[in-house]
């Protein structure tokens, strides 16, 4: 049942609309379209700061909401696999500790840091599908903790509390990615690329196996399908996706510590996934957008209300019950059901809007 | 107790050898030998008080925890909040009234109500939905470590310890000799003698009360099966908000206790919730007797590993936790369900 309103969702029940682009809706044209153009009318701080920064965080909160939504595994130790390929990225390649850095070329360190990621994660998913439900956030989130303090006290790999500064991402074509429009393009490009991948995924046989494993594991594994290795493979592709977003991260901010993957950060993913909604791979962007408005510019807010500006987790704290108390789905919930208000609102017969007399 | 013995003879040896060589450890004077491998005599058994006093204060803090779980299923993250608001109230309330017996009642009773609020307004209308009384926590946890860095700051702050529990006490046992050949007795802080015996004499009141009285059988039978209780005809309601309130209450009591030899401040509570989180998994969710092993386990480990390696002493913790996921998930004493 919820498979099919998954599918549903995601619009795969109607074939007959066409195949390919012709399917694709037309507001996600014009999104696209926006999103494309946007460096001719925004500033390099949009462009860095509000777009960049919403996009690395949306990719890691992407790779929350695969486990979370298609796997039925809220896990918190995405922002640790994050960061886990952030440091990687940082002792691999150039920074400005050298006496650790070992200064390899970026088609070395990359893969190897999403690598590396991947067996991480995958080590921590073979730990925790062990466990169920409210079980796997506290070891998850044990887990987590563990990792920043575990970084926080080892000097001779990952350079203790102050970590990695100078962590630059490097020179291609002639291009230096740290420039804001090109910054905005490479992330632009991988949120793109993890948001299809984690829709395709989710539409393949494995995908709808996971989603059988998350309504239902006992019918599944009756029906022959090995429900343990099916949730550990989920922890390995949602590895892939979390170290991406963690590279970004790490060349966004120039620095990776512990406190990259502390237990705020990583607590932040999951509100960042819970407040856009873990029903749909464009939840967690819409999330993170609303969460880096908010952390930028509640200061502003705040001060107007002549509350002092510190006060910045409150005003998300709050947003964060708020959404948890009257919108378990998020963001986009409020949206669907919006919608949904406005077709009951039409005529069955004419699709004309309703008028008073008529209804 | 002999059930166990029997099922699991070759354990029982085992776990008996490593008391008794503790014990002798602990009792004996070492030998030049033994300060070879583990050091100075002192340095082992202000490792091992510590690291039991420290295990009280997890208990403190893990029994509320596990209880509130074992009934509701709801794990409060929060829990670490009002541990830490605790502390920040009894620092409150023990500079207005310098008398430490009065600062702990009214901590419990403060916390204790706002944990009755919590059930009472927030997490019964969300009843059975888990994840979302999880995020629910995680969200207040968020909003009250901000609100108490608004009103208390970021410094740390340390109790008072009352007049009559301050300076060490001589304990009965040999740590060496000093150069004319006598004996010399280890000395270890009162206020953590006081706190371990007070951890002691919680722990006994509240097995006493889960296995005798009318209420501990409402609440063990709740742990075992809801529904039932519910359909037999108990107000299952009112057991609930007294679990939470109790440890909520039990909780702050706690930060009052930690804030006497450790410091209040932020962050504490993320610290004492995940300390919390791993004595409940090490120890088996839901039970009292898991709680108080995993809390010794944790305390001890942690103490132990502070000070024969003090970098990944922390590491040791989530170590262990991690042995008793991979080899036994339910917990030491968990029960399978």
């Amino acid at each position: 049942m919820a498979v099919s309103d998954a599918l549903r969702a995601n619009g795969v029940d109607a074939p007959l609309a066409g195949s390919g682009f012709a399917r694709v809706p037309a507001a996600y044209w014009a999104v696209g379209f926006i999103l494309l153009i946007m460096p001719v009318f925004a500033g390099s701080f949009w462009l860095f700061q509000i777009f960049g920064w919403s996009f690395c965080l949306g990719i890691i909160a992407l790779s929350l909401m695969f486990l979370a939504g298609y796997g039925g595994m809220v896990s918190l130790v995405q922002m640790t696999v994050a960061a886990l390929a952030g440091y990687t990225v940082a002792i691999l390649g150039t920074s400005g500790v050298q006496q650790i850095s070992l200064g390899m070329p970026w088609w070395l360190y990359i893969p190897v840091a999403i690598i590396i990621a991947v067996i991480f994660a995958t080590l921590v998913g073979a730990l925790a599908v062990r466990t169920e439900g409210i079980y796997t956030i506290m070891i998850t989130l044990a887990i987590a903790s563990a990792f920043f303090y575990f970084t926080r006290q080892n000097y001779d790999i990952f350079n203790g509390y102050s970590g990695f500064n100078l962590v630059v991402p490097p020179r291609l074509f002639g291009v230096d990615w740290r420039q804001p429009t090109a910054f905005y393009y490479l992330s632009l490009g991988m949120a793109v690329l993890c948001y299809l991948a984690v829709l395709y995924v989710a539409r393949s046989p494995f995908g709808l196996a996971l989603q059988g494993v998350r309504d239902n594991p006992r019918r599944m594994a009756a029906m022959g399908f090995n429900v343990t290795a099916h949730r550990i493979a989920a922890y390995a592709f949602s590895g892939v996706i979390a170290a991406i977003g963690g590279i970004l991260l790490v060349w966004q901010n120039t620095q990776v510590a512990p406190f990259t993957a502390g237990i705020p950060a990583v607590i932040d993913i999951l509100i960042i996934a819970v407040i856009g909604g873990l029903r749909r791979p464009i939840g967690p962007f819409v999330g993170a957008f609303i969460y880096v408005l908010l952390s930028t510019f509640s200061p502003d807010v705040l001060s107007s209300f002549g509350l002092s500006t510190e006060r910045f987790k409150l005003l998300v704290g709050l947003g964060f019950l708020a959404v948890v108390f009257f919108s378990p789905d998020g963001a986009l919930g409020l949206w669907d059901r919006w919608r949904e208000r406005q077709r009951k609102n039409l005529d069955p017969l004419t699709g004309q809007p309703r008028t008073a007399g008529t209804a | 107790m002999t059930d166990f013995t029997r099922r699991h003879p070759l354990w029982s040896l085992i776990i008996v050898v490593l008391v008794a060589l503790l014990l002798w450890l602990i009792l004996a004077p070492w030998t030049p030998g033994v300060e070879a491998v583990l050091g100075r005599k002192r340095v082992f058994l202000n490792a091992i008080f510590g690291g039991l006093t420290l295990g009280a204060l997890y208990f403190l803090v893990a029994s509320g925890f596990t209880l509130i779980f074992g009934l509701m299923r709801n794990v409060n993250l929060a829990h670490g909040s009002l541990y830490l608001l605790g502390g920040y109230i009894g620092y409150v309330v023990s500079n207005v009234t310098g008398e430490l017996w009065i600062t702990l009642p009214v901590v419990f009773i403060v916390v204790a109500l706002l944990g009755l609020l919590l059930q009472h307004q927030v997490f019964r209308r969300m009843e059975g939905q888990e994840l979302r009384q999880t995020m629910v926590t995680i969200g207040l946890s968020v909003v009250l470590a901000d609100l108490m860095l608004w009103v208390w700051g970021g410094q740390s702050y340390t109790l008072q310890t009352p007049q009559w529990l301050t300076g060490p006490a001589t304990l009965p046992i040999v740590v060496g000799a000093d150069r004319s050949g006598n004996p010399v007795y280890m000395r270890f802080p009162q206020v953590r003698i006081a706190i371990l015996v007070m951890a002691i004499i919680i722990g006994v009141a509240m097995w006493l009360v889960l296995n005798r009285t009318r209420l501990g059988m409402l609440i063990r039978a709740g742990v075992d099966d809801r529904e039932m209780l519910t359909a037999s005809g108990v107000r299952i309601h009112y057991v609930f908000l007294a679990v939470f309130g109790f440890g909520a209450g039990l909780a702050g009591i706690a930060g009052v206790v930690g804030g006497t030899f450790q410091s209040l401040a932020p962050g504490e509570d993320t610290r004492f919730l995940l300390a919390s989180l791993v004595v409940v998994i090490v120890g088996g969710m839901g039970s009292i007797p898991g709680a108080a092993l995993g809390a010794l386990i944790i305390g001890l480990v942690e103490q132990i590993g502070l000070v024969y390696a003090p970098t990944y002493s922390v590491v040791f913790t989530f170590l262990i936790m991690a042995l008793v996921l991979a080899f036994r998930p339910q917990g030491l004493m968990g029960s399978r369900r």
